[in-house]
């Protein structure tokens, strides 16, 4: 298990069914137990091999990124506009996701994938909403990443020119390194956080394109300064674009709405 | 941050290699970890150790080679140290510092048999 976050590997469930590790063979984490000390046995000469040197020199990421960009493909081929919705839990992000499917009313064909370490809980109330979506449980993992996306994108059987939500783990740090194809990464900024969360994490605040201020219709009731909030991700990013919205009272899901449905226009095998 | 999955994603960089190089053993790995990179060390050693065990990289030597961060300042027109990302500049105090070096996380090279 990762030391740092706690994210490891082998729980991953794509709607319920296990991910398959198909670039690798086995696939279940084995932990070496403590074992006693004992005196390592003499070699003999004769069963050192000789070794040589191979330049690697790929990025680390690479093999996500390779999945991301075949995920990136077939959306375009299919003239699909994909989300990568990030933010810390709690934000709102499933909320944002009901209301938006609610407001969309079947105008536009669409499909949610929800990422999230237990439970079918979102997925459900997606479902609920009125849109086929499909749950991943990342089991230790604390973030999405492309393969699960593209075998969870196929499942999910998407329409030729519609939205894809992907709504991934609650956490402001992994899921701002792992590209899943998507055309954008939006996150979400509650006004019940803090102001500085962008310093604080500017990692994904700078991997994505548009920011949404959630929440805002708190404002009143809260010493949030939503300014200064929105000065700090754009000293991050400066080409941030920012939506000030309420889920709940419906301030600026107009906005929302109409930058989707330009991103979904720009994306479409017709434009 | 997510240094399980990173060392996975070493893992499979590894076998990868062991395809179409041809290799059984893998006696050492060599990393480069840039400081900005987010990535950290201590932890990649933890997760590449679990990752590998059982694999043909299993006992294999890690070796980071960890690099300073340096970025392009576009008002001082020069290159500058950068201790964490989003730093302002050392020399003018001016943010939008481009990164230059530091920021990479990348499989240099195998020492195989």
């Amino acid at each position: 298990m990762c030391v740092t976050c706690g994210c490891g590997v082998g729980q991953t469930l794509i709607g319920g069914h296990a991910l398959r590790q198909s670039k690798r063979a086995g696939g279940t984490l084995k932990f070496r137990a403590p074992q006693a000390i004992e005196p390592l046995p003499a070699v003999e000469p004769a069963e050192i091999q000789p070794s040589r040197m191979i330049k690697i020199e790929r990025d680390i990421l690479a093999k996500n990124n390779d999945y991301a960009a075949e995920n990136r493909r077939m959306l375009v081929d299919h003239g699909v506009f994909a989300l990568n919705l990030v933010s810390s839990p709690g934000s709102g992000k499933t909320t944002l996701l009901v209301k938006t499917i609610t407001a969309l009313n079947g105008e536009l064909p669409l499909a949610v994938i929800e990422g999230d370490q237990q439970t079918e809980n979102d997925a459900e109330r997606i479902r609920a909403a009125g849109a086929p979506a499909i749950q991943i449980n990342t089991g230790r993992g604390c973030h999405l990443e492309a393969l699960m996306v593209g075998q969870a994108m196929h499942r999910l059987n998407l329409s030729d020119d519609s939205l894809l939500l992907i709504e991934n783990v609650g956490n402001l740090v992994c899921p701002a390194s792992f590209d899943l194809g998507e055309a954008h990464k939006v996150v979400i900024l509650s006004v019940t956080e803090g102001e500085d969360k962008p310093l604080k994490y500017p990692d994904m605040f700078r991997a994505a394109d548009l920011m949404i201020l959630n929440k805002c219709d708190l404002l009143p009731y809260l010493e949030f300064d939503a300014d200064l909030a929105i000065e700090y991700a754009r000293r991050i990013n400066p080409d941030l674009q920012v939506i000030r919205l309420s889920a709940t009272s419906g301030v600026g899901m107009a906005e929302w709405l109409e930058w989707i449905t330009a991103g979904c226009q720009r994306m479409s095998r017709q434009a | 941050m997510h240094e399980m999955s990173l060392a996975e994603n070493v893992l499979r960089l590894i076998e990868d290699s062991a395809r179409t190089q041809q290799f059984k053993r893998v006696r050492s790995v060599v990393l480069e970890i840039g400081k900005l990179s987010s990535v950290e060390p201590d932890a990649m050693r933890f997760c590449f150790d679990a990752v590998v065990a059982d694999s043909i990289a299993q006992g294999a030597r890690l070796d980071i080679i960890e690099t300073c961060g340096q970025g392009w300042c576009a008002s001082c027109q020069c290159n500058v140290p950068v201790a964490a990302r989003y730093d302002p500049c050392p020399l003018c105090g001016a943010y939008q510092i481009s990164i230059t070096q530091g920021d990479a996380m990348r499989v240099k090279e195998l020492e195989v048999e």
